[in-house]
């Protein structure tokens, strides 16, 4: 049991560190950009919100595979698929969680304006300092929220575990597979107790962001 | 909750009118995955000669038995094992004296590589691949099935490591045709309409035969489209698109 839980919370913190590096850029990129590119991205990012998670779990079970296009470059590691691996939990993970990452940091650029960039570039600040010195701060509540809500969103995630981990104990018998196999061979006693603490997590969760929201929402100082 | 209800309300409604002339009824199958192709020939075929419709749910033996302990609403349940119909006549589950083989599973290794399985399964021993699927060895009896077989050529440790799991026998064989296992074990039944790739069907010495059983469930001993579609699997032609399927037939029993 311990395990899956650590198993869980490695996969976890790994994605929501993957899209803390990929999701904040790409926030900031559909926040500020003029391109005709923005909604389409934007769109694409948030497929995974309303695709069901069989869809992704079959595209990722042939995509991954030997007959997938990754295979040649899996092969110049000697793989040949990445389905059942921890690894190939990560990407399945990434683009499931990509918009609860990309989502709220790109509001929270949005909401700075052109204001404080103008400021800091009248400063001569460089384009790079500036974003990391003013509108990364002042975007936090929103990266710290999408933080928060990617490891809970990968954290809970069952169907494209299901559909591509094969279920092997410590690389990719998750948290929701556990519980899912406790039901179904009637051992309720332990999947109510997986389960209670997961009820206890989520909501602890949701409360969290909605406090950090509330205190980004009050007027700057 | 109330869409939900509505739609419900309004589908029933196109159903009764759709139907209504005649007194065809309904009945909830709940079928283990392994008899996927079958029971919808048997569906369709029952449907034709009775006008009683079969509305056929898949899932592994051990999920469906689940369901059923919490009120699902089936009528019949097709098992891939004979222990959970015989717990569930015993739970006051299923009506007493329903129960009967219908079809006896056969195991099979299989790749979709035409190069890899041999007619002996010593490519099990040869240790030749990174990943064997097997359907859930705790909820669906022929992932059981595999466990004895790999046990009784004794690889069982050496591939014990390299064992991936589907949720049910589709899910293995879904593993096995997408090329991500490179072979694994899976029902004869899944394979009838599939000549490619390579195979060794386990010789039934090596596994506890697998007795498919079927039952009535409580709620429906009056049902008289589940007992009509219990009678038709009994009849000649049901043995005989089972039997089609590659299943034992039960009076070989």
């Amino acid at each position: 049991m311990w395990q899956t839980i650590w198993l869980s919370l490695q996969l976890a913190a790994i994605t929501t560190l993957l899209l803390l590096i990929a999701g904040v850029p790409l926030g900031w990129w559909l926040a500020r950009s003029q391109s005709l590119w923005v909604e389409p991205v934007a769109a694409l990012v948030a497929l995974p919100v309303v695709l069901p998670p069989t869809v992704l779990g079959f595209y990722l079970l042939v995509a991954l595979g030997p007959n997938g296009p990754l295979a040649p470059l899996l092969q110049m590691f000697g793989l040949r698929t990445l389905a059942f691996s921890f690894e190939g939990l990560v990407i399945g993970s990434v683009i499931y969680s990509l918009p609860f990452m990309v989502q709220p940091v790109r509001n929270a650029f949005q909401l700075i304006g052109d204001g404080p960039m103008e400021v800091a570039a009248t400063l001569r600040a460089a384009p790079l300092d500036a974003f990391f010195s003013v509108a990364v701060p002042l975007a936090r509540g929103g990266i710290v929220s999408g933080a928060i809500l990617s490891f809970a969103h990968t954290i809970g995630e069952f169907g494209v575990v299901l559909m591509i981990g094969g279920n092997i104990p410590g690389e990719t018998k998750t948290l929701s597979i556990a519980i899912f196999d406790f039901v179904e061979t009637m051992q309720w006693g332990a999947a109510h107790s997986l389960s209670a603490g997961m009820l206890i997590f989520s909501f602890t969760v949701i409360l969290l962001t909605m406090l950090i929201a509330k205190r980004t929402q009050s007027p700057p100082p | 909750m109330m869409l939900r209800s509505l739609i419900t309300a309004l589908s029933a409604g196109l159903l009764l009118l759709a139907h209504s002339p005649s007194r065809a009824a309904e009945a909830s199958v709940a079928v283990a995955a392994n008899f996927t192709a079958p029971a919808q020939e048997i569906a369709e075929k029952f449907h034709a000669q009775t006008g009683h419709s079969a509305i056929l749910s898949f899932g592994s033996t051990g999920q469906l038995y689940a369901q059923i302990t919490q009120g699902a609403p089936f009528d019949i349940l097709l098992s891939a094992d004979a222990a959970r119909p015989a717990q569930a006549e015993k739970d006051g589950l299923a009506v007493a004296d329903t129960r009967f083989t219908y079809a006896i599973g056969r195991l099979v290794l299989w790749s979709a590589d035409p190069g890899l399985v041999d007619t002996q399964g010593a490519v099990l021993r040869s240790g030749n691949f990174n990943h064997i699927a097997i359907a859930n060895p705790d909820t669906a009896p022929y992932g059981a099935a595999a466990i004895q077989t790999l046990t009784a050529l004794g690889a069982h440790e050496q591939v014990a490591p390299k064992i991936v799991q589907g949720e049910s026998i589709s899910q293995a064989y879904q593993f096995i045709a997408s090329g991500n296992a490179e072979l694994g074990f899976v029902a004869l039944s899944q394979l009838t309409e599939k000549s490619s790739g390579s195979r060794w069907i386990v010789p039934e010495n090596l596994y506890t035969p697998i007795l498919q059983d079927a039952v009535l469930l409580t709620r429906s001993a009056n049902n008289a489209a589940a007992s009509a579609f219990l009678d038709f699997l009994k009849s000649p032609q049901g043995l005989a698109i089972i039997a089609a399927h590659g299943y034992g037939a039960p009076s070989e029993k």
